[in-house]
């Protein structure tokens, strides 16, 4: 009787019921597939390095992944702004399911770096401008998510988070800016805007690289916000049941 | 004009809060007392570190006097929220109709100001202990004075988030380090610059350092509010 007034179905109509649906499932199909392609063209097909050797096959998740954990930090600090400014859940959920994604694939970029490091340079660690602005972009990331896991109302850890989260943005630019003006040893993009300086196959894969772990980034993001919200949810559903039951006990006496 | 009214108010508020810090620092001397023998004992802790004798000490040393002014100017940092901690003072703060913002740059300013005296101090500490010959003067006290803002201004913010929550103390610093670490290199490698006559190579970082300052001034102004509504 009183179940009615338990209002899950409203409160999840606005977003998703369950961690899986038909067009997730497909990105994941699409998602497995290109990665198959990935490990083609990045193991098989592609050439080795006249001077790398086979090391040089890493750069083709490295670079991507690298990429990619600058698009979650961004996709947190434009989570965080438009929790901060309409207060919308959904947009706090996708700033944390974007951090914790860019936590994980910084954590990636650094380990896929040192293991590249060690064959190229002979060692796993350099101080040089992009390894420890990935080293100190990962602090970051791990301050937030530290922020945002308290033991402490929602509202409490959402919106100071969010705060952390919009400043990941500017923060990062100095960081970068300030660590490279400090020391410069790294080689210079491989793709810049003036013209490719790896060719043919090798570039193929680079694209290929970057299309897989796109995907997967994707898959990800989506999946980790699903499961955050239906959280969420479980929380305030669990909370209106124990006021109904409440209410109940109030009628019966 | 409506907007010259409210800066003219948020000043005065700020004014009134930093007042009442200093005051309250100054009559509970905790600063004097720990923080700044803390300071001086982080510098001989450095000198048993690093051998005296082996001219490592003078070499590193714009860097040891920047980690300690870092790693006091945290215990600073968390006193100024620590304050507000006891007593039910956070509410009366949010029902004593003083602007956020007005509070935020009060926090600062009195952070700012310990912050300089502590630097101060320093100063005198590596030059005696370290055997630090100055040179360099301008670029010196320009790099002090803007690497104190910056680290006043995003320390309070990060202050404010850390405040009242039972992990403060070691939140405060995993947010706040990372954070400073462009501050760190700056403030270092300007000092490096002054003290090697070259001060060319030290303005850079002196723009750099003030951009992060109204970066995190800019945010705390705007952020205070919302921050000090809930917890």
């Amino acid at each position: 009787m009183t179940t009615e007034t338990v209002g899950s179905v409203e409160a999840s109509a606005s977003g998703p019921t369950s961690t899986g649906s038909r067009a997730t499932m497909i990105l994941g199909i699409v998602t497995l597939v290109a990665l198959g392609v990935l490990v083609l063209f990045g193991l098989i097909l592609s050439p080795a390095d006249e001077s790398q050797g086979d090391s040089v096959r890493i750069m083709y998740v490295h670079v991507p992944s690298a990429t990619l954990s600058y698009v979650g930090c961004f996709l947190t600090a434009i989570g965080s702004a438009v929790y901060l400014w309409r207060k919308s859940q959904w947009w706090e959920l996708v700033a944390y399911a974007g951090a914790e994604v860019a936590a994980l694939f910084t954590a990636f970029t650094l380990i896929t770096g040192m293991l590249w490091g060690r064959p190229t340079w002979g060692v796993y660690w350099v101080w040089d401008a992009r390894l420890t602005s990935e080293a100190l972009l990962m602090l970051l990331l791990l301050g937030y998510l530290a922020v945002r896991r308290l033991a402490a109302d929602y509202e409490v850890r959402a919106k100071r988070a969010a705060i952390i989260g919009l400043l990941l943005v500017p923060n990062v630019i100095i960081v970068r800016q300030s660590v490279q003006w400090w020391r410069t040893l790294h080689q210079t993009p491989t793709i810049s805007l003036s013209g490719a300086e790896i060719q043919g196959l090798m570039l193929f894969s680079l694209f290929t690289g970057f299309v897989a772990i796109t995907l997967v980034f994707i898959w990800m993001v989506i999946h980790r916000f699903r499961v955050a919200w239906l959280e969420e949810q479980l929380e305030a559903e669990g909370l209106d049941t124990a006021i109904a039951e409440r209410r109940a006990e109030g009628v019966i006496s | 004009m409506k907007a010259r009214v409210a800066v003219m108010f948020m000043l005065s508020d700020a004014w009134l809060i930093a007042r009442k810090d200093l005051k309250l620092e100054i009559r509970s001397r905790v600063a004097i007392n720990q923080v700044i023998p803390f300071a001086l004992l982080v510098l001989v802790l450095f000198a048993f570190a690093l051998d005296p004798d082996r001219g490592l000490l003078e070499k590193a040393t714009p860097g040891l006097y920047w980690i300690a002014v870092l790693f006091s100017g945290l215990l600073a940092m968390q006193r100024a929220f620590s304050l507000e901690a006891a007593d039910g003072v956070t509410d009366a703060l949010r029902l004593s109709g003083l602007s956020p913002s007005g509070i935020y740059l009060g926090k600062t300013l009195s952070v700012a100001v310990q912050l300089l005296v502590l630097e101060f101090l320093l100063g005198v500490g590596v030059a005696v202990l370290y055997g630090a010959s100055i040179t360099g003067w301008l670029l010196l006290m320009a790099t002090v004075v803007v690497a104190t803002a910056a680290i006043s201004t995003a320390g309070t913010l990060f202050g404010v988030v850390a405040a009242g929550l039972r992990v403060r103390e070691t939140l405060l610093p995993l947010l706040l380090l990372p954070v400073l670490a462009p501050v760190l290199i700056g403030a270092t490698r300007a000092f490096e610059a002054a003290l090697s006559g070259t001060p060319s190579e030290g303005w850079p970082w002196v723009g750099l350092m003030s951009l992060f300052a109204v970066v995190y001034a800019v945010a705390g102004i705007f952020g205070f509010g919302p921050l000090m509504e809930e917890s």
